[in-house]
């Protein structure tokens, strides 16, 4: 931080790689053989202590409420496969799924370009207004958005997007952190390609395109994960522009069910879970993406 | 004269004035910014402009406001329960932060080397980085409810007293910073792990056959290593952790009698429960103020007491 900002974000694992635990393995295998440690007695409690609530969210979501109340706890008898189909006749998560799939893809695609095609621009390109239109992203980087919330809504409002997706989307299509982010990412690269590249006669659209958005591969991901972890999980604005229940999200919707189902745990469990499955699996198969995504999110700052 | 100057400007026709400006980098620059850019502007830069008037009116979200002058801002001086919510937030704030900072960084220390079962470790501890505060917050409800949580019933069958949690006012602030300590646990271990594999072996070798145990080489060696690490978690929790919303709506909603009452939710309980959004929006302008102040203070302390590698 005490860094001038214009000082490219220099990065130990080469241009537009990751930083973070791409070596993790290899240098924690370098450093011996797995053998019996102390470390486990601090971090087998903690780890099920962090895998406890999501284990007991599935153990619920089968059982019937009866079940739930015994200690030690205890597998339900039978599996409650019903509390499921409870869950997904009492509330429309099909819709909610849908919504908030459409609401993810627009933002991670309009982040894509748009934090690019800008990043780009103000990373390379020399134009009158460049380094105003710099600062004015900065300034808006650091406004919290509760202070903008209220007159967001009225232009919103004002749009006719209020209560649709499109006000979940549209104000979601470009962040300017991503832009800061691509734009330090961009600076690392060596220009004698893209150089290279224009003297052949390839447009700047094609430059970026073709030759320096390949090399930008993890820092893409950065923004697309940041992107989607966002738009899955955002919930003050949701809740301050939809009402109608067929055009919510899964985050607003739930707190909506929970609302209406506050007793009946096994069928609110399944929900919650059905709610956050789509993500879990996801981390799960792209665990080292996110960890790496998220571990760029603070070299940049640092 | 006029020969001479054929002669230099034939072979080599000068661009007209378009043609520079397509061979320049103007016109690509702002083809190229101009579609984040009005988005900024719409969303960004208009709020901010609007905001600030906001602040000055009394407006209820329908019709159009009325000037007040500094009236919302005097109002908020003298706001009792909005000092409380300031008292609230700063409370949640002073304790979240630093038990994130200490836990992490304990889990991502033991994290940092080879042992059985350390990808089944790591995917528990980062799993809760992708549950929305939402889904965290009907969690926490369940474990905690008073009569049926599974707390509860552990308290009872180890002959301990039953707890009323969220119900509770004295328990319920506590209970919000376990919770959120838990969702962002994972966040903080990931940003710590990733900042000690940046840390080359060999200086950490060297301590050790200097005679330095492993505490002092963690100590003297990795702490002030990671010192830019921390400075980062430690801001960008505290930012976070000044805007805490989400948890508070789906668990207590500000209470059980004001005891979770942060200063995001009372503003939210002016916007749209009173709908004072002037009012309203001079408490963000206060929040945001204070998430500066606090933002340049750590700022400055960092610069003291963290050293950078160059």
């Amino acid at each position: 931080m005490t860094e001038p900002l214009d000082k490219p974000f220099t990065d130990p694992a080469g241009p537009g790689g990751f930083p973070g635990l791409d070596s993790l393995e290899a240098e924690i295998a370098a450093a011996g053989r797995r053998r019996p440690s102390a470390w486990h007695l601090f971090l087998a409690p903690t780890a099920a202590i962090m895998a406890f609530p999501f284990v007991w969210m599935l153990v619920t979501s089968v059982s019937t409420l009866a079940e739930t109340r015994r200690f030690p706890p205890q597998l339900p008898h039978a599996i409650q496969w019903h509390n499921f189909v409870d869950a997904w006749t009492m509330a429309p998560f099909d819709r909610w799924l849908l919504n908030t799939t459409v609401v993810a893809i627009a933002s991670v695609a309009g982040n894509l370009v748009f934090c690019s095609l800008a990043g780009y621009a103000l990373a390379r390109l020399r134009f009158i207004g460049g380094n105003v239109a710099f600062l004015v992203i900065l300034a808006t980087l650091m406004v919290p958005f509760q202070v903008v919330m209220i007159p967001t809504l009225l232009i919103v409002r004002s749009m006719g997007l209020i209560d649709s997706l499109g006000a979940l989307i549209v104000p979601n299509l470009v962040t300017p952190f991503g832009i800061f982010l691509l734009r330090q990412f961009f600076k690392t690269l060596p220009v004698e390609i893209e150089e290279a590249a224009r003297i052949d006669g390839a447009s700047r659209v094609g430059t970026l395109v073709k030759v320096v958005l390949p090399q930008m591969k993890a820092p893409l991901a950065t923004v697309a994960i940041m992107t989607l972890l966002w738009a899955w999980n955002d919930f003050l604005w949701p809740l301050i522009v939809i009402q109608s229940p067929d055009q919510m999200t899964l985050p607003l919707g739930l707190s909506t069910f929970q609302g209406a189902h506050f007793t009946n745990w096994p069928v609110l469990m399944a929900g919650t879970l059905m709610s956050q499955l789509p993500m879990l699996v996801v981390f799960v198969v792209a665990q080292r993406w996110f960890v790496q995504s998220l571990s760029v999110s603070s070299g940049i700052k640092g | 004269m006029q020969v001479a100057d054929q002669a230099v400007s034939l072979p080599v026709r000068r661009a007209s004035a378009w043609e520079r400006l397509l061979a320049s980098d103007h016109l690509a620059g702002w083809g190229f910014t101009s579609p984040a850019m009005i988005l900024i502007a719409v969303f960004g830069v208009a709020p901010i402009a609007w905001s600030v008037v906001l602040s000055f009116q009394r407006n209820n979200l329908l019709s159009g406001g009325t000037w007040i002058g500094f009236r919302n801002y005097e109002r908020l001086m003298h706001d009792p329960v909005f000092a409380h919510s300031v008292r609230i937030t700063v409370l949640y704030t002073v304790l979240f932060v630093p038990i994130s900072i200490v836990l992490s960084l304990a889990v991502a220390v033991a994290l940092n080397r080879k042992l059985w079962f350390i990808r089944l470790y790591r995917t528990a501890i980062f799993l809760p980085v992708v549950a929305s505060t939402v889904a965290e917050a009907i969690l926490f409800n369940w474990l905690l409810d008073p009569y049926f949580g599974i707390v509860n019933v552990a308290l009872v069958k180890l002959g301990l007293p039953a707890q009323s949690f969220f119900q509770d006012p004295s328990q319920a602030l506590f209970c919000i910073v376990a919770m959120t300590v838990w969702g962002w646990l994972g966040f903080c271990v990931i940003i710590y792990l990733a900042a000690l594999q940046g840390i080359p072996r060999e200086l950490i070798e060297a301590a050790e056959i200097d005679g330095a145990t492993h505490w002092r080489s963690f100590q003297r060696v990795q702490l002030p290593l990671l010192g830019p690490t921390t400075l980062f978690l430690v801001i960008y929790l505290s930012i976070n952790a000044l805007q805490l919303f989400d948890e508070i709506y789906v668990t207590t909603r500000g209470g059980p009698l004001g005891a979770t009452t942060v200063v995001v939710y009372y503003l939210y309980e002016q916007a749209f429960q009173f709908f004072e959004a002037g009012y309203a929006t001079a408490i963000a302008y206060v929040l945001f103020l204070g998430i500066l102040a606090l933002t340049v203070v750590q700022l400055l302390l960092g610069r003291r007491f963290v050293h950078y590698r160059s």
